[in-house]
């Protein structure tokens, strides 16, 4: 019979401690790189600025709910870059996991004695928390360009921030396990980014695309990101689009059972492919 | 050549590291079969074996990077697979390639670290500064990550290793692309460490001359253990009269 040395406890407050650790460093990471924070930035100001201030004239919004009068297309479209934001966040985190696999570095996260699935979730809040700041400050630098939600909608919107935040940062976890390799991220921009971006109702109104052409309109309405969309255009105006947050809680589920599963030390992906970081 | 039956590892006072009939494959591919090796507390053992022998899956499946489908790794007597978590806080780790993250600090590194394992930061703190002194790094706590040479990141690899004071350290070929005197600092400073805090050590290396007249040696080579015993032994058993000599012919006699 083998001896037994009775462990550590590690009680509700290692768990506070750990998840605590995981955030602070993810967050810590992201204000030591002040360029992805500018890149963060950039980016969506770029749409609001060019690109909306092009298609104001170009492209007329009727009035929709949440929306009570017109609005100017920059209004429109900022629930989507709100959501661009939260994409580009999840998927670089995915390619931080991805460089991390690598190099060695998602080791020292997966043999910490807390289970496995804590740390991915609280690996993913982390995440989360680095997108909730570039969201709040691509919010500030649109109040002064005409987007003025009820100062309300800045509080009501944060849950669905979160939710919306952890579905597509499933969704990258689940993808980095799935991806063999850095250089695979550019098809990762291809094939997942700019598809979830363009094929949702980010850019246009639904039934717009829907008089153009009905079947990229029922592409849409299947495109978890559409619902990640409505669920935050909504919560901006302090109401819950019901449809879109049972949708996004439903994708969220899935995916992050999907990651779960992929990084689950007895039944996950790497265990088979022998791709957790370091050779035989 | 001596190999350790499963039965005679089965009687042993509690051993900081024991894997008992392990064996594990990626696809068709046989990468570890039946292996079984113990480390007590207080002992340096020394996996030797060329690159590909299965060390670093040898490695994955004892930090539980994926379950072993087969046979047992016992970290402090508790069951990697069954108690992972009581497991895995008797465990130090340092990996192979480089782990720490380079736009932190060494102390935010160890801080980090040290949430991982549920201790706090004023205790983590405390702990990591004492770490840092003991591998002789005091005075960089507070430099970038990537500002370390090759051999100062090992040493708070090791330092960060040490954190939760494991009752085992486990060190996969942590002297490559370190420089002659790195290597020897590094293995000068795990040595201490078994003599003055009884860790039990399981150094992986394909690297001879990292292996002391007395260490206990288990011998990998394509996946099989081909000898575990002190190095007189393995001497004698592969009638060679050095240890570089007696490698080569386990291994070519293997092949």
């Amino acid at each position: 019979m083998t001896a037994y040395v009775a462990p550590r406890r590690l009680g509700a407050s290692g768990y506070f401690v750990c998840f605590k650790g995981i955030v602070w460093r993810e967050v810590l990471r992201f204000l030591h790189q002040r360029e992805r924070f500018l890149a963060a930035l950039v980016r969506p100001l770029v749409w609001l600025f060019i690109f909306a201030a092009g298609f104001r004239q170009v492209l007329g919004v009727s009035i929709i709910p949440p929306y009570q009068t017109y609005v100017l297309y920059e209004v429109f479209v900022t629930p989507g870059l709100v959501g661009l934001i939260l994409l580009f966040n999840a998927m670089l985190t995915s390619l931080t996991m991805v460089y991390d696999r690598e190099t060695g570095a998602m080791r020292t996260l997966l043999v910490s004695p807390f289970p496995r699935s804590f740390l991915l979730i609280s690996k993913l809040l982390g995440g989360v928390a680095v997108a909730l700041l570039q969201v709040y400050a691509f919010l500030l630098i649109a109040y002064f360009w005409e987007v003025e939600p009820p100062l309300i909608g800045y509080f009501t919107v944060l849950p669905a921030l979160v939710l919306s935040g952890l579905m597509l940062g499933a969704l990258a976890l689940f993808m980095s396990s799935v991806i063999k390799q850095l250089e695979n991220f550019a098809g990762v921009m291809n094939f997942v980014i700019f598809p979830m971006f363009f094929a949702s109702s980010a850019l246009y109104p639904l039934w717009r695309i829907k008089e153009s052409s009905p079947l990229l309109y029922e592409i849409c309405r299947l495109n978890p990101f559409t619902h990640v969309v409505e669920l935050i255009r909504f919560a901006l105006y302090g109401q819950i689009e019901q449809a879109s947050l049972a949708i996004v809680l439903g994708f969220t589920a899935v995916f992050l059972a999907a990651a779960i599963y992929a990084y689950n030390p007895s039944k996950g992906l790497l265990g088979r492919r022998g791709e957790a970081g370091g050779g035989r | 050549m001596m190999t350790p039956a499963a039965g005679q590892l089965a009687e042993r006072p509690v051993d900081a590291l024991l894997v008992r009939g392990v064996s594990h494959s990626f696809g068709p591919i046989r990468a570890l079969s039946d292996v079984s090796l113990a480390v007590p507390r207080g002992t340096f053992v020394v996996l030797l074996g060329p690159n590909g022998a299965g060390k670093s899956t040898l490695f994955a499946l004892v930090t539980r990077l994926y379950d072993n489908v087969s046979g047992e790794i016992r970290i402090l007597g508790h069951d990697v697979r069954r108690h992972p978590t009581a497991a895995l806080q008797q465990l130090g780790v340092v990996f192979q390639s480089r782990s720490l993250d380079n736009d932190l600090s060494v102390l935010q590194n160890l801080t980090y670290h040290a949430a991982l394992q549920g201790i706090g930061w004023r205790e983590g703190h405390r702990r990591a500064i004492d770490a840092l002194a003991q591998v002789g790094l005091a005075e960089r706590a507070d430099d970038k990550a990537r500002a370390l040479s090759g051999g100062q990141a090992r040493r708070v690899e090791i330092a960060r290793a040490l954190l939760h004071d494991p009752a085992c350290l486990v060190l996969d070929e942590a002297t490559v692309g370190l420089d002659v005197a790195s290597r020897e600092s590094v293995l000068a400073i795990i040595r201490a460490l078994v003599k003055e805090r009884g860790v039990g050590v399981l150094w992986a290396t394909h690297l001879v001359d990292e292996v002391a007249g007395k260490d206990h040696v288990v011998l990998l080579h394509k996946g099989c253990i081909r000898f575990s015993g002190a190095v007189p032994n393995l001497l004698e058993a592969a009638q060679a009269n050095n240890l570089r000599s007696a490698f080569m012919r386990v291994t070519a006699e293997a092949a």
